[in-house]
């Protein structure tokens, strides 16, 4: 089988980083060959898999030792649960420096450094909520992922994100090979929400992949920094990733798409009743003024 | 060849335009003109200051070079820190001919080149830190400089490093200047706004350092020279002059300029601005803020220099008045022998020019003097401002063209066939392979000073070696027929 990378987006704290590290080791589970690649400067999006706090970054590592040059790939590629091979870009501090050409050079040295030739059935980029720069698209550039995954909920905000993070790919699927490959719902328990979350993938032109139930047991394992496929294998949700786990495998639907106005967007969320009726008249009315009316 | 005609020289604008796309014919268009001296305002026939089209071969800068090289590299006993990868510093380093004196590396640091040398992991975690040490080892390696400037490359400005906090830090803890100067390259359209920005930082950081502190004696004669890179020597042969009229030249700005002299500054009665273009803000922020009036003067040729020196005395009493006379009788005997010999051997020759701030209008009074004449002439980086300054100095119907692109020059220098071409270092070989006589007038073609009356000396000898030079009439190769012969050989 040949490698397919795929990248995972979606608004920040929407669990981008825990649906990631749950699938893969649904994947890892079923015999597939896996690599996570973070891409996020906060770097926790393997620790799950190592049962770390966090992971000695590449960027780290390379400020270490002088340069990225002086590096070699055993000295940032760590191999945790069912084989699963995780590195994280890293980058600095909130407020200095530049996290999106942290991402490059990551990403650049895995590939020169050949952490790419191995034998591998999947790559993973978990990369930051927004495509805020250059840096951040890095993972869906020519030659990179091919599959985006947005992982979203029932909620306004994630929806916008998600139908930005569509229009960041179509920039890029016309001139590379970049695919939208389907929205995970993660779900919150909202109302209707898998309706909702199918009829934003509909008008996208792309699938809702699967519903993940919200369930106790993902943050229990957590806790214990462990998917819930390793904490406890016969729990329901252990299923879900599994499930999601053998879409994946399967999927075929890649598609170029198309992201809808903010007007749709908005008659989408009033019809589900995640916005009121827009009022003209209240518009720029301080509370004071809407009082004395 | 004789001179063109008004009509000539606009058909030769549309001739060369000619081989432009339509987009392009239209924006070159607006920055070549034909000189008209009745014209007043500049805006009215050339446009300045844009963007360079991609494709054509401009020779303009960027803002860093404009702040590092040209307004701060100079100023000699302070550390300028290229930060940022470490290109920019070192292919900048002691590229112009700024002279001065001092112990270098002790005192003066002038031809050093102090980086940050980025490297990859100083862009993804921010450069900060490495700021605030480099500037610590810089005080324990050279504990007599005065100051620091950060002039700011490329990165510093899209990664959003805090230089003003360490430098503020920096300050603090050295008890000495230290200047974040925000000059990326990436910003404006050429050196110039990069002049601005250095001249701003100067206003922000170092001119009322001493402010409130009267212990420095000032004389009613006191001025400071504004504008003047001391290339080759320039500004010590200008203060010489004044000097000798009896002004006491306080500062100067910045060749061969010191920290101290520019914080002296705001006490001077007059501010002398020779170089407009890069220096003309912070003149007129000290008016603005001190009262200082300023006056712009040219030292280039006998002509031009009384023109100055009267100009400059008119600010002042008698004495001033008088001395200024004293000084022009007292050179007449050397510039007029100067001009006996070499007038006649370059009399009725044509120039043409295309340089940077000042000089393609100050230097055309030098070659009148020697009985030449510019016929064409242009800036790199100029404002309207400057055009307007250009006009009245240019002949009618003579040549203008603004950031002119290698094609445009080559094709002018065609058609117009001057005998003599001043510009710089990368126009130098196309000329003289042409055949033409060339002289570098940024570099003085490492030579120089040009100023004042003993640079007018040295300024005739170099324009007559390279003119006269026996080489231009050997430019025929043996076996080729007279017919093939290039015009400049045939005129020489």
């Amino acid at each position: 089988m040949a490698l397919r990378q795929c990248a995972i987006y979606g608004k920040g704290g929407i669990g981008k980083s825990t649906t990631t590290q749950n699938l893969v080791a649904g994947l890892a589970e079923a015999g597939k060959k896996v690599m996570i690649v973070g891409c996020d400067p906060k770097a926790d999006s393997t620790r799950l898999i190592l049962h770390a706090k966090a992971q000695n970054s590449i960027m780290q590592m390379a400020a270490e030792a002088g340069s990225v040059e002086d590096l070699e790939l055993e000295d940032v590629l760590k191999v945790g649960y069912k084989d699963i091979k995780c590195v994280e870009s890293g980058g600095p501090e909130p407020g200095v420096g530049c996290a999106g050409r942290g991402v490059i050079t990551a990403i650049n040295f895995l590939e020169e450094e050949g952490a790419y030739e191995e034998d591998l059935d999947f790559v993973f980029y978990d990369v930051l909520g927004d495509v805020v720069c250059g840096g951040f698209a890095m993972p869906i550039r020519e030659n990179k992922a091919q599959e985006i995954y947005i992982v979203c909920s029932g909620e306004m905000m994630a929806m916008y994100a998600a139908n930005n993070i569509a229009k960041g790919i179509v920039k890029y699927a016309n001139s590379g090979g970049v695919r939208l490959a389907g929205l995970i719902c993660n779900s919150r328990n909202t109302a209707r929400e898998d309706e909702l979350i199918m009829e934003l993938a509909r008008q996208l032109g792309t699938q809702m992949i699967h519903f993940v139930p919200r369930d106790n047991v993902v943050q229990r394992a957590e806790i214990r920094r462990m998917t819930v496929i390793e904490y406890e294998p016969t729990a329901k949700q252990a299923d879900e990733y599994r499930a999601l786990a053998q879409k994946i495998i399967n999927n075929k639907m890649f598609v170029i798409p198309t992201p809808i106005t903010m007007d749709a967007l908005e008659d989408l969320l009033m019809q589900f009743g995640l916005m009121d009726e827009e009022d003209e008249s209240i518009v720029g009315k301080t509370a004071a003024e809407e009082a004395s009316a | 060849m004789t001179n063109l005609t008004k009509e000539e020289t606009q058909a030769l604008i549309a001739e060369v335009l000619e081989i432009y796309p339509e987009k392009a014919k239209k924006d070159r268009a607006k920055h070549l003109t034909v000189n008209d001296q009745s014209v007043e305002q500049s805006k009215k026939c050339i446009t300045s200051n844009r963007k360079s089209l991609p494709g054509v071969m401009t020779i303009r800068g960027c803002a860093y070079a404009g702040s590092k090289g040209v307004v701060w590299g100079p100023i000699k006993d302070m550390i300028h820190i290229s930060h940022g990868p470490v290109g920019c510093g070192q292919y900048s380093r002691a590229g112009r001919r700024n002279y001065y004196v001092g112990t270098t590396g002790i005192n003066t640091f002038g031809t050093m080149n102090f980086t940050s040398d980025f490297q990859e992991k100083d862009i993804v975690f921010g450069g900060d830190k490495k700021l605030a040490k480099l500037i610590g080892e810089i005080e324990t390696l050279f504990p007599l400089a005065k100051g620091i400037s950060v002039q700011s490359e490329c990165p510093i400005g899209l990664i959003g490093d805090d230089i003003e906090a360490v430098s503020k830090k920096a300050s603090k803890e050295l008890n000495k200047p230290v200047v974040p100067v925000r000059c990326e390259g990436f910003r404006g359209v050429s050196q110039s706004l990069g002049h601005h920005i250095a001249n701003d930082a100067v206003r922000d950081w170092v001119l009322s350092n001493r402010d409130g502190d009267n212990s420095f004696q000032t004389t009613p004669y006191d001025v400071s020279i504004i504008g003047d890179y001391n290339i080759g020597g320039d500004a010590w042969s200008s203060r010489t002059l004044l000097e000798e009229m009896g002004l006491r030249v306080v500062a100067q700005w910045s060749g061969d300029g010191t920290l101290a002299e520019m914080e002296l500054t705001p006490k001077v009665k007059l501010n002398l601005l020779h170089c407009y273009r890069s220096m003309n803000y912070i003149s007129r922020h000290m008016e603005e803020k001190y009262g200082i009036p300023w006056v712009e003067y040219n030292f280039f040729g006998p002509t031009k220099i009384a023109e100055s020196l009267r100009k400059i005395a008119s600010y002042f009493d008698d004495t001033i008045k008088a001395g200024a006379e004293r000084v022009i009788e007292r050179y007449k005997a050397e510039y007029e022998a100067v001009i006996a010999k070499y007038k006649p051997r370059l009399q009725g020759k044509r120039v043409m020019l295309y340089i940077g701030g000042l000089r393609p209008r100050h230097v055309i009074g030098a070659y009148e003097d020697l009985g030449m004449e510019v016929v064409g002439t242009g800036y790199e980086f100029a404002h309207n401002d400057d055009y307007d300054r250009t006009i009245k100095e240019m002949g009618n119907a003579t040549l203008i063209y603004d950031d002119v692109t290698g094609y445009e020059f080559e094709e002018f220098v065609k058609k117009i066939k001057p005998d003599l071409i001043g510009s710089g270092i990368k126009e130098k070989y196309i000329f003289q392979k042409m055949g033409i006589p060339f002289r570098q007038m940024h570099s003085w073609d490492y030579s120089g000073p040009y100023h004042g009356y003993d640079g007018f000396a040295i300024f005739a000898r170099d324009m007559d070696m390279t003119l006269n030079n026996p080489c231009w009439g050997k430019m025929k190769a043996p076996w080729i027929k007279d017919e093939a012969a290039p015009a400049i050989a045939a005129a020489a």
